[in-house]
């Protein structure tokens, strides 16, 4: 099983409503999560400006030396992404069902705000579950 | 829960150009942020002018090391604010990323050049070509008397050298 790393979800103005590190080396604090939650929303924007060809809906991996950020965008603008290490895969079966316990969990909550930080615990509960289960399994839905 | 059938909800990217080229243009940067060299082979959508989009491309890459640097998940050590200078090869760097139309490939040099291939979403791994586009660079560009360090490119051997390369890339 590839190891994740951290996992952001970021609403569609750009601000950080959920932040889970799974054993990051360099532990982040919140300041700097929210910084580099904002900081992908920007970047995604601009490589839609950057794009030779039209219909580009930005970044969906980066690449860097010691890990990989693969990054899923609803049709609402919101953004989940996950930092795992470099060459996992099944990454994008994962995001989507990330998205699918964020529409079970959080969005069908009447108690949840739009926009604000999700604080479900059935929804940490599950998520958890779904990190820690072996991702070959998602590809069948 | 089905939500997501066998369609992908981007769209598909185009057809590689008809010429079998698949790179659409590469930029090429000095440690300053001067774009030295522009080369374009396919690149039907344009949404600012030149000079703002060297300007958009060089303050992504900027952020983008810099964005990787701080998320490097492996090292403990103390990596500084967002956004801090940080020297070629300092940190953790990306080496590339992928959307649904495009695949931007980075690389740079110890001394600060920056070379970026922007090619079709499917292509592998080009960090061995970009280290040998580097070496044309070199050796068409560097070694060149009458080139000026920090001046823009205008070297017609280099240009056509790169062309035929780009053209054989995946």
């Amino acid at each position: 099983m590839a190891a994740i790393c951290s996992l952001y979800i970021i609403n569609k103005s750009g601000g950080l409503i959920y932040y889970k590190d799974y054993g990051s080396a360099g532990r982040m604090d919140t300041n700097d999560s929210l910084r580099v939650a904002s900081l992908w929303h920007s970047m995604h924007a601009i490589s839609q400006q950057l794009s030779p060809v039209s219909g580009c809906l930005g970044i969906e991996l980066l690449q860097a030396d010691t890990f990989d950020l693969h990054c899923f965008q609803s049709l609402t603008g919101t953004k989940i992404f996950v930092v795992c290490e470099p060459g996992a895969q099944y990454m994008e079966s994962l995001l989507k069902f990330v998205y699918e316990l964020y529409t079970d969990y959080v969005l069908k909550n009447p108690f949840y705000e739009m926009e604000m930080p999700i604080r479900c615990e059935l929804f940490d509960i599950n998520l958890t579950q779904a990190v820690q289960k072996d991702r070959v399994a998602f590809l069948g839905r | 829960m089905q939500f997501f059938g066998v369609s992908e909800i981007s769209p598909s990217p185009p057809a590689p150009t008809a010429s079998g080229n698949n790179g659409h243009m590469m930029y090429v940067f000095n440690r300053n942020g001067v774009c030295l060299l522009y080369r374009e082979w396919n690149r039907p959508l344009r949404t600012l002018d030149a000079q703002q989009d060297h300007k958009l491309m060089f303050g992504l890459l900027f952020s983008l090391k810099s964005l990787t640097a701080k998320m490097d998940p492996t090292s403990a050590v103390e990596k500084g604010n967002l956004g801090m200078l940080q020297l070629p090869g300092q940190g953790c760097s990306f080496h590339s990323f992928c959307t649904n139309t495009y695949k931007l490939s980075f690389m740079e040099s110890p001394s600060g050049i920056k070379i970026i291939l922007v090619t079709h979403p499917r292509t592998g791994d080009l960090r061995e070509s970009l280290k040998y586009i580097y070496n044309l660079y070199v050796e068409y560009v560097v070694k060149n008397p009458l080139y000026t360090p920090g001046s823009p490119i205008r070297c017609e051997l280099f240009n056509t050298t790169l062309d035929q390369y780009v053209r054989g890339i995946a």
